[in-house]
């Protein structure tokens, strides 16, 4: 709906200009490096979509920056800023590998899946559920309390692995004994090796959903008129606090989501830090992605072959350059896009 | 270990704390969020670091950290206040920036992407007890960061400006203050005060090391909430989170309490501040807001 | 540069546009020097637009402005206060969590070395106090002023900086009349010091009170300049609104609507808590009967914005109960009192009346989306035949539901508004219409006003609040007068006229004192 409402040169500017512009710091980094820019990123291509490894891995990643992308453009379409996903993550996975664990190795897996896969949404949720409760109830800065929360979740879940559930000599819990999900590798030889697994598809079904949810549904509607105009939502009989609470349960709960990537499709157990850095690169495939769910694959795409591709290229630049870049893009992507909603306006102006 | 030395512990611990926090009560006061301070601290450390290498001489290394630090704090300056870009994100990017930009240019330099070369300490940094901690330039330095803070803030005309900035923009502009001109300097004095907490890191451990600010930025943001954007309060609120993490230190592996709860309490005690739950916590009117 | 001789202020020809919104358009202004002058037109006539021009707040489009004889045009605040120009704006400029004296002082402070000089602000603001009759204490937090305090520190404020030409936007707007009073002297005695005051102002009664010389603007245009001596408020208000107020005149269209037992609106005791004032409605109580048009005139700030938010539901009644055809809608949400037949036009249509981004199809649902919600999703069919039907019906231009509100004219805008909110099956039980026709058109205005009477005709009971005396004056039924959180009156509307109503408006007669 609303197709002339939404800018389509407003929309897509910003995002493509702000990859310019990194693509214009890369190469100025890895000459500084003394590398040849073409020969490095011809590297990082050949080591992320040049081979079924490399590929694999980056749908792997994918996997999971779809979700935490989600986590983040779906309360940022209700006005608020959720810098948790990084905890509901951990938190997610943590609540499957517990569910994994309780279930009886005699369950069917994909029972099993379904089961930890809930779990994972009600570990995520729940600790989305305290910045959305404390910003309706008490006006709190949700971009503060999710911060916090990043690091009380983290320690608290540090704390149960390391003084209840650990492997001796590890950081994780034993292995689930259900719940398994199929990787690519099973159906597809040639993946052998890489993490890429069917969680992929829980990933871009969810994507699909938000997208039905936030342009098809009357909860959607009234969550981008919260986000846009909030007075004006108010007056149209919604409530600002509970959408802000059921916006944050939601990204709280695709993140918690994001976290069967690793414990049902790859690792089978929770480990410390098994997600690190995801929730923030989050924040960059929502914006690159406009908060729009199509865009957010597309962005998270993106991000996961700058991760991958880092690796790639190790041997001649740091891998590190891929974090540089992230967040050239992040910060371009903030600076084009009032940049570029004013000079279009301005130009609109006149026309008018 | 004398109650001494625990005070001892406390003080350096809260050295990096000390100047972050100043940095963030000036940044927030005059209109924008300081998520970046975490990336201020990096800068410092690394110019630090890297400067003395290169010089062998300390004092270089004090003033290239807070030159580094207002640099970094130039480019979140440029993007929110000249470009308008949202504040939040910006501060996300630059703390992403100073953590791959750490690791990527050691190994550019020292071809190690975990830490510099050695080198030298700034002062007379041996010893453990409270005479030694002080002996160090950059500890009472800390501690005059915040009451230097207050006194800009609450005595001068910039500081003046700068609340007035915060609160009301549209007032200061009425009046031909020009509300750029305040926050790209509160922005940069920001970000030179927090990276003398970065560059503290780095002669303490003789190094930089990669992850070296470990979220110590983000504790001093907590401990500018917590203290309600004034910088006596927000003082405390360091030496308080301090006291808590040297005691997390000291009881690390005890079967008493686990540490990570005691790591908590900082993050605890702003959440609760923040809901209101112990008195009225109003940050600056216009904070997160850009002009216009 | 400065001529003796020249005028304090001459504008000439200015123009100023934001954005497809033309705000000013060839206003010229003459002011001489030691004398009070009125700017005078309707809300949205351009008048603060341009005396921000003349401020420096704004870079005008086109025209010149000159300041004691010297080409002033384009210049910035801080050029303007250096001249001697400051402006008192009609929404306080203060910075709350700061002192009186840090206010006044603030971008030219004292100071002794490089540390503030605090005792020597405020005994400065204390000796500008004395001179000026403008009594506040300088050591005292702004945000523990009352109004009439703080808008006294904005004209310190002013003063402090040497002007010497004095702009005043709306200054009684918020003030008690014996405020009002204290302003005067205040300004009189500026004048006997050869200060120049331009005094903005849509009241009839101030400028034939204070001024010397009277400039009228109208949709953006200067229109007329008289002296005020020989001056009636007839031929000012006959400028003002560009026809002879006569013609403004109510139409009857002799419609009667059949008596119901219960009104459809009835407030008891209402008390409202707002953000200057713990009463902002103070215990207020009446009832608004099918078929009739309950218009509320008064100063703006005394109540009328809390009352009308408190009966759309937007915020909470501290005491007493509104009832909605005998029914108590108390404790109903937004969205329930909607269901139950009640309709809301606010009176700021850019932030509470639209959401901006979304398409006029989507705006034209608001408040009635989970009308159109299907099982699973919003059922588009239906909200895009409503667009088509609504669009044609009120003439909404452009015709294309799809383009975003943004992009339309304020008439066109405030058309969506009024669509949704009375073009419906049949019209609402309760219609709250505050400041409806503000910053539209002249089409549009006769367009909503028609709209309204049909709604009435229909037996809709209207709530209507304008700061447009004609405007309340020629739709209402009754008309009462808000007046510090209460009713102080309530005449038939056909009986009443500005005169009678001016003073209760500015709480010159009071209940009981009538």
């Amino acid at each position: 709906m609303s197709g002339r409402a939404m800018r389509w040169d407003e929309t897509l500017l910003p995002p493509l200009m702000a990859l310019a512009i990194a693509a214009v710091v890369g190469d100025l980094l890895i000459l500084a490096f003394g590398a040849s820019p073409g020969h490095v990123f011809g590297l990082l291509f050949e080591g992320t979509w040049g081979n079924a490894y490399g590929f694999g891995q980056t749908l792997y990643k994918t996997t999971t920056l779809v979700c935490t992308g989600l986590a983040v453009a779906i309360p940022l379409r209700a006005g608020l800023f959720n810098i948790g996903a990084e905890s509901q993550i951990a938190a997610g996975g943590f609540a499957a590998a517990l569910a994994g664990l309780a279930l009886p190795a005699g369950v069917p897996w994909p029972i099993a899946a379904v089961l930890c896969l809930l779990a994972a949404a009600i570990g995520g949720g729940l600790v989305a559920a305290v910045p959305g409760a404390l910003r309706a109830k008490f006006g709190a800065s949700e971009v503060i309390v999710t911060i916090m929360l990043n690091f009380i979740v983290l320690a608290f879940l540090n704390w149960v692995v390391a003084a209840k559930l650990h492997v001796p000599e590890s950081l994780h819990t034993p292995e689930i004994a259900t719940g398994g999900v199929p990787r690519f590798a099973d159906f597809i030889s040639i993946f052998h090796g890489s993490a890429a697994n069917v969680t992929l598809f829980v990933a871009l079904a969810l994507a699909a959903k938000m997208w039905w949810y936030l342009f098809r549904t009357k909860q959607g509607y009234e969550l981008r008129a919260v986000g846009l105009q909030p007075e004006a939502a108010e007056n149209g009989g919604v409530s600002l606090g509970r959408t802000w609470f059921q916006a944050m349960l939601i990204g709280g709960a695709i993140a918690g989501a994001g976290g069967i990537n690793y414990v049902l499709g790859y690792k089978h157990y929770y480990e410390e830090g098994f997600a690190t850095g995801s929730g923030y690169i989050g924040i960059a495939v929502a914006l690159v992605g406009r908060n729009h769910p199509v865009g957010i694959v597309f962005a998270a795409l993106l991000f996961a072959t700058l991760s991958q591709g880092g690796l790639a290229v190790n041997a001649v630049v740091p891998k590190q350059l891929m974090d540089v870049l992230q967040a050239v893009v992040i910060l371009a992507v903030a600076v084009c896009v009032p940049e570029v909603r004013r000079v279009l306006r301005a130009a609109g102006g006149r026309a008018a | 270990m004398s109650a001494i030395d625990i005070l001892a512990q406390v003080l350096r611990i809260a050295v990096p704390y000390l100047f972050a926090a100043a940095g963030g009560v000036l940044s927030e006061r005059a209109g924008i969020v300081a998520l970046t301070l975490e990336g201020y601290l990096i800068a410092g450390g690394f110019g630090a670091a890297v400067a003395t290498y290169y010089t062998n001489q300390p004092w270089v290394g004090l003033l290239a950290a807070p030159l580094l630090g207002a640099a970094i704090a130039g480019i979140h300056a440029l993007a929110t206040i000249r470009y308008k870009a949202d504040q939040v994100v910006s501060g996300v990017a630059i703390n992403l920036l100073m953590a791959g930009a750490g690791a990527f240019f050691l190994r550019l330099m020292f071809d190690s992407s975990a830490n510099s070369p050695r080198i030298p300490a700034l002062g007379d940094g041996l010893g453990s007890g409270l005479a030694a901690t002080f002996g160090q330039p950059l500890v009472w330095m800390a501690f005059l960061a915040l009451p230097a803070t207050w006194w800009l803030l609450e005595r001068t005309a910039f500081g003046l400006r700068t609340r007035a900035v915060g609160e009301h923009p549209q007032a200061a502009t009425s009046l031909g203050v020009s509300v750029s001109k305040i926050r790209v300097t509160a922005v940069l004095l920001s970000g030179a005060v927090t990276a003398l907490g970065g560059a503290y890191l780095a002669f303490d451990q003789h190094k930089f090391t990669d992850g070296m600010s470990a979220g110590r930025g983000f504790i001093a943001l907590a401990a500018v909430i917590f203290g309600r954007w004034e910088a006596p309060r927000a003082l405390v609120a360091c030496l308080l989170f301090a006291a808590a993490e040297t005691l997390q230190i000291r009881l690390q592996g005890s079967p008493l309490l686990p540490s990570q709860f005691v790591e908590m309490i900082p993050y605890v005690l702003t959440i609760v501040a923040l809901a209101g739950f112990v008195g009225k916590s109003a940050p600056p009117a216009a904070l997160g807001k850009a002009e216009g | 540069m400065s001529d003796a001789t020249a005028p304090a202020i001459a504008l000439s020809g200015i123009a100023k546009a934001f954005g497809p919104v033309q705000a000013i358009r060839n206003a010229s202004l003459t002011v001489a020097r030691g004398e009070i002058h009125a700017l005078m037109g309707e809300n949205g006539a351009g008048k603060s637009t341009l005396m921000r021009v003349l401020a420096g707040m704004f870079r005008p489009d086109g025209g010149t402005a000159h300041v004691e004889g010297a080409d002033v045009t384009g210049w910035d605040t801080a050029d303007a206060i250096a001249a001697g120009v400051g402006m008192v704006h009609q929404h306080f400029m203060l910075v709350p969590t700061l002192t009186v004296a840090e206010n006044v002082m603030l971008g030219r402070e004292m100071t002794r070395g490089v540390a503030l000089d605090r005792a020597g602000a405020e005994a400065a603001v204390r000796a500008l106090c004395e001179k000026t009759g403008l009594v506040v204490d300088p050591a005292r937090k702004v945000a523990d002023l009352s109004v009439g305090e703080a808008q006294r520190v904005e004209i310190l404020k002013v003063l402090f900086r040497g002007a010497r030409i004095l702009i005043l936007d709306e200054p009684t707007a918020v003030l008690s009349p014996p405020e009002v009073q204290e302003l005067w002297r205040v300004l009189r005695t500026l004048r006997a010091n050869g200060g120049t005051v331009v005094l903005i102002t849509h009241k009839l009664d101030e400028v034939i009170d204070i001024s010397d010389t009277i400039t009228v603007m109208r949709a953006g245009e200067t229109v007329g300049r008289m002296a005020t001596a020989g001056t009636t408020p007839a031929d000012i208000a006959r400028a003002m609104v560009g026809r002879d107020v006569a013609l403004a005149q109510r139409v009857d269209t002799g419609v009667t609507v059949a008596p119901r037992a219960t009104p459809r609106l009835e407030v008891r005791d209402l008390c409202v808590a707002g953000a200057e004032r713990a009463q902002a409605v103070d215990h207020l109580t009446f009832s608004v009967q099918a078929g009739e048009i309950f218009g509320i005139a008064g100063v703006e700030g005394n109540g009328q914005t809390e009352l009308i938010e408190a009966l759309a539901g937007l915020r909470r009644a501290d005491a007493g109960s509104i009832l909605l055809d005998g029914q108590p809608i108390t404790a109903c949400t937004v969205s329930e009192r909607i269901d139950r037949g009640l309709a809301h036009v606010p009176e700021d249509r850019h932030l509470r009346g639209l959401v901006l981004d979304y398409a006029i199809a989507d705006n034209l649902i608001l408040g009635r989306q989970h009308q159109y919600a299907g099982t699973w999703n919003l059922d588009f069919a239906r909200v895009g035949a409503n667009a088509a039907k609504q669009v044609a019906a009120y003439d909404i231009r452009p015709a294309d539901a799809q383009l975003p509100a943004r992009a339309l004219s304020g008439g066109n805008q405030q058309k969506i508004v009024i669509a949704r909110e009375l073009g419906g099956a049949q019209f609402p039980a309760v219609i709250l219409a505050a400041q409806p026709t503000r910053g539209v058109d002249v089409g549009a205005i006769e367009f909503i006003h028609a709209r309204l009477r049909a709604a009435r005709d229909a037996g809709s009971a209207v709530v209507l609040v304008s700061a447009d005396l004609t405007e309340v004056i020629a739709l209402s039924t009754r008309v009462a007068v808000m007046y510090g959180g209460k009713i102080v009156t309530i005449v038939p509307g056909d009986a009443a006229t500005p005169l009678e109503l001016g003073p209760w408006m500015t709480g010159a007669m009071r209940a009981g004192a009538a």
